[in-house]
Order: C-alpha cells, then structure tokens, then sequence
C-alpha cells in the first residue's frame, strides 16, 4: 500500500543542515496496522509526513496505493491527499465549527453537495458514537471525544490509508486504549490501512500487526510486533520493550545474593517465556510454547519444586504472550536436566542466578 | 443655549459617525486582504514569497510611522483628487483611511498568526488549496480575534477624526476646538468629551460583545 524508497529529508539552515531522515525504505501493507516508535527527535514525526507530503522528502520516492506522491504538485498532490487521512496528538479541530461541521470540512474541501455531507457526516459520528454530540463545539469536548471528532474527520473521504500522529499521547490512560480499539475496529470493518507513529510501547503492544524502531532518523529493526517485542535485536528496542515487561528480581533477592553459578543447595531463578507468535508454524498448528504445561512437566518428570516468584500473561495485539518469574529448587542435576529440558521445547528463558 | 448646544453636539457626532464608518469601511476592504496576503507570505505558511511579505511591510510600516497630522497635510494632492476637495468632512475620509488601512492589516496579520499552525497543516493533509485554507480556516477561526482588533481600530479612528476637524474636517473634535477653546465655551468642551467617552464606550463594548459570541474556545 505504502512504498517509500530511499527517502531522505534534510533541513538546510544556516546553522548547519539536520539530517531528519536518512535514507529509508519501508515497505507498509494493504490492511495492515504499522507502528513507528521512536523518542522524540528521532524522525518519526518526518517519516509520517513523508508520506503525505506535508514535508517534501529532499531525496528518494514515496508511493501510495501506486501512485508516486513524491511526483505530484499543485491540485494532483491535494487530490492525492484526499485519499490519505490524518490524525493528530493535538487533535487539530476548528474551534470555530460544531462537532458535525468538523467532521464535514473534508467534504466540503471536495465541494459535496450539502445534502450529501449531511448524510455521510451522520454515519462517520454513528461510528465513533458521537452522534449525540454534533451540535457541540471542540471547547466542549473531553479529549477522548476530540480525538473521536478527529478519526470520524480523517475517514469522511473513504481514504485508503490512515496517518495517526501520536494519536494518544495526549490522552489518560484508559482513553488511549478507547481511542485504540477505535482504531483496530475501524482498520478491521474498513480494512483500512494504519500508519502510525508513537513513542508509547503500550500503543504499538495493543494494535500494531508491524513495526518499525527508529533512531537519528535511521529505522534501527522493523518487523512483526511479536517478533520485535518478544526478540528485541537493538538496545534502543529492548529500552522500548523494557517499558512494558521489566522484569525485576524481588526485592527479596538482592543482587549481592544472587551467584552466577550453581553451588550446594542452590535454588535456580530464571525467567520463562511462552511464546505464540501468530506467524510461527507451531502457533497456527497450537502446540505453541505458550500452550505447552511445562512447569508441571519439569516437576514432574525432575522431581524438583517450583515456586513462582512473579508472572504475568499478557496480550500482544490478540496472541497471548506470559512471562513467568520462577525459583527452581532441586540438586545439580535436577536443576540442568531442568534446563535441557526447557531448551527443547523452546520455552524462552534467561537464567538470572543461583540464590541460597 | 442647550437647545442650541444639543443641536450642534447631534450634528458634529454625526459627521464623525460618518467619517468614522467610512473610513473603517474602506480600510477593512484594504487592510484585510493585505493583513492575509502579509500573513501567508510569511516563510512556513501555506505561500511562502520573502520579496512580496518584505515589500508590504515596508510599505505598511512606512505609512505607520507617519504622524497622522502630518500624513493629512501630506497627501492633501491625493485627497483633492480623490474627493475634489481637501477641505470638509469627505475629504478627512481619505487620510482617516489611509492611515487605518496598514493598522487593520497589521491585527488581521497577528490575528490570522495566534491560529494553531496544527489546524493548518490539518487543512493541508485533507487536500485543501491556499484559497480554502483561508476561507475556510483562517477567516473563521480567527474572527473573533479580528473583531476585536477592528474595535481598536475603530477607536483610534475616532481619536485621529477628532484631529481631522483640526484641518476643517468637521466632527466632534472640530465642535471641541472651535467652540470649546477656541471660544472658552467650557460647557461645549465638557458635553464634547463626554458624547466622545459615550461613544468609544459604547464602541468598544459592542466589539467586546460580538468578540465573545463568535468565540467557541471558551466553554459557555
């Protein structure tokens, strides 16, 4: 759906030219909900407005739905534009125009007739459940309501493809994950294609099927969300991943406590992870590690006690992802076979020492 | 007396009514669109032109820095071929409006400028050309702003009208002057400033009013 080649953009100042965007290829697909994460100042903001041309990219071609956007001007790029919906952190309405105006002022930018408007602009508010509010203006709104306002602005033109700029950054916590399955929904009825760009691991954890990291204007990985969170390569990634899933030791366990190798009577701490990646084969055929009865099983089969010090299950997007932080007490061989054990059925563990 | 008093004081606010609403008339019709052109001209607006802004605001400012005393002397040539005349109550319409003109496209210009530039880079992803960026955003979301400048612009229109009756342009400041000091008549002085204090009252809270119906930012 979206093609960006070798895109570059520099800004030219006296100051000393900033390279926003180093030269960057992405590939986004038809349906799809791809997710660029960066801090701020990292070019994401850029990247995205590559790609509608609100910044010109100063190298490289941008194409969208087949068409070069980096070839168009004038009243072809406007047109162009009209197939590429936007929404913003700061949601962006004219304080100036009604709930329903707001929601019309894409339609009337294409010249609708009004009594048109007034019927398309009717099912875009059924939608996003305002349809209520229409006579209020933005300065009456909640914020989640806005961005609401904003969503049923960016889709009144039928686009194709859906930019969000930081679309819930300015949002409390439990509107960001309204405003968020909003937007799953919308991509799964309309099977629209979603570009967005944060600087919150929650948002791409919840929505996103890929997903790029970027860095200094370089994309650092890019990958399926599964993929980059549960095997994160750059230390940037794993900083990101970090902020949702750390994994602490106990206080309990300080770390003066913890030896790195086994010693008499030592109880094993390690981290286990179960995995479903929804592209992996053994997720679609269900034997999945997140699936497999393992601790019972190394109970069982090492006679070895296990205790769970902390865990979690947790979804990423729909495929369910746990982690679980576990003592394991038993002799040497208990607690290697226990191990051996685990690396064959791929179970995803990082041993974090040995405790008296 | 009074009778005679209240008959001149009717007849002098009406010539400043006159020149006042004129004046304004003709410099909204010049000064907005110049307060747009110099507002999207700017570098990071929809239509960036450095020679076209720079050239306006000089010209703008030029004519700002000129002591409105001094402008309605200087361009009494212009003012007699414009009107036929230099002298009387049409006449001081011509400097009144010259000098408003550059001050109303300088508050379309701030005003046009405390617009969120997020709402225009909206506009812009949604495909909307400049023309429709203006009428369409900027107009309507800076309007009540607008209104309020005009109101000031207003005001001061009737400071400098008073001013014009110095030079035979009629209008309370002429009554003011000719009865009021030139003639002691303290009484006409008095009744002058006071119709002057009424009307720039009553102006400045019917913009104030006005301001705040076209203002949907705060919750009412």
């Amino acid at each position: 759906m979206i093609q960006l080649v070798n895109v570059e953009k520099t800004y030219y100042s006296k100051a000393g030219n900033i390279e926003a965007l180093k030269k960057t290829n992405l590939e986004i697909r038809d349906g799809e909900i791809f997710g660029i994460i960066g801090l701020s100042g990292a070019g994401k903001s850029t990247l995205i407005r590559c790609i509608n041309m609100l910044e010109v990219p100063t190298g490289g071609q941008v194409f969208v739905d087949g068409q070069e956007m980096t070839a168009l001007s004038g009243a072809a790029l406007r047109k162009a534009r009209q197939n590429i919906g936007m929404i913003f952190q700061h949601f962006n309405l004219l304080a100036s125009r009604t709930v329903e105006e707001n929601v019309a002022f894409p339609l009337e930018i294409q010249g609708l007739p009004k009594d048109q408007i007034r019927v398309r602009v009717a099912e875009l508010l059924k939608l996003v459940q305002l349809d209520t509010r229409k006579d209020y203006y933005p300065s009456q709104l909640s914020g989640g309501q806005k961005q609401r306002v904003g969503i049923a602005r960016a889709l009144a033109s039928n686009p194709k493809v859906l930019l969000s700029d930081e679309a819930t950054s300015a949002l409390d916590p439990q509107t960001t994950q309204s405003i968020l399955a909003l937007l799953k929904d919308i991509n799964r009825k309309l099977n629209l294609t979603i570009v967005l760009i944060t600087h919150q691991m929650e948002v791409v954890k919840e929505i996103c099927d890929r997903v790029a990291v970027i860095e200094n204007g370089n994309i650092l990985e890019e990958g399926s969300m599964y993929r980059v969170f549960t095997n994160p390569q750059q230390d940037t990634t794993k900083e990101f991943v970090r902020t949702v899933n750390d994994i602490k030791l106990p206080p309990l366990f300080r770390k003066d406590r913890v030896k790195q190798s086994y010693f008499p009577g030592a109880k094993l701490i390690v981290n286990l992870e179960f995995l479903s990646d929804p592209d992996a084969p053994e997720t679609k055929d269900g034997t999945a590690d997140a699936y497999q009865p393992v601790v019972s099983t190394i109970i069982k089969k090492f006679g070895v006690d296990v205790n769970i010090l902390s865990g979690k299950v947790d979804y990423l997007k729909d495929a369910p992802y746990g982690t679980l932080l576990v003592e394991v007490i038993g002799g040497e061989d208990a607690i290697r076979q226990s191990l051996a054990y685990l690396e064959s059925v791929h179970v995803k563990r990082e041993v974090l020492g040995y405790v008296g | 007396m009074s009778d005679n008093l209240m008959e001149l004081l009717a007849a002098s606010l009406g010539e400043t009514l006159y020149m006042v609403v004129v004046a304004i008339a003709i410099a909204c019709l010049l000064g907005i669109p110049l307060g747009i052109i110099l507002t999207i001209t700017r570098k990071d607006h929809i239509l960036p032109n450095a020679p076209v802004h720079n050239i306006l605001g000089a010209i703008v400012n030029a004519i700002r820095s000129v002591p409105f005393i001094i402008l309605m002397v200087a361009i009494i040539p212009f003012t007699r071929l414009v009107v036929g005349s230099s002298i009387g109550t049409t006449a001081a319409i011509v400097p009144l409006t010259i000098t408003c003109a550059p001050f109303v496209a300088r508050i379309i210009e701030s005003s046009m400028l405390e617009i969120d530039p997020g709402v225009i880079e909206m506009a812009q992803s949604m495909g909307a050309s400049p023309w429709q960026i203006i009428w369409k955003v900027m107009l309507p979301e800076s309007l009540h702003s607008i209104f309020l400048g005009i109101t000031l612009a207003l005001i001061s229109l009737i400071g400098a009208s008073a001013m014009a009756g110095a030079l035979g342009g009629g209008g309370l400041g002429d009554l003011a002057i000719r009865y009021g000091y030139q003639r002691f008549q303290t009484d006409v002085m008095v009744a002058t400033v006071i119709v002057l204090i009424v009307l720039v009252q009553g102006v400045q809270s019917i913009g104030n009013t006005v301001s705040r119906k076209l203002n949907k930012n705060k919750i009412s």
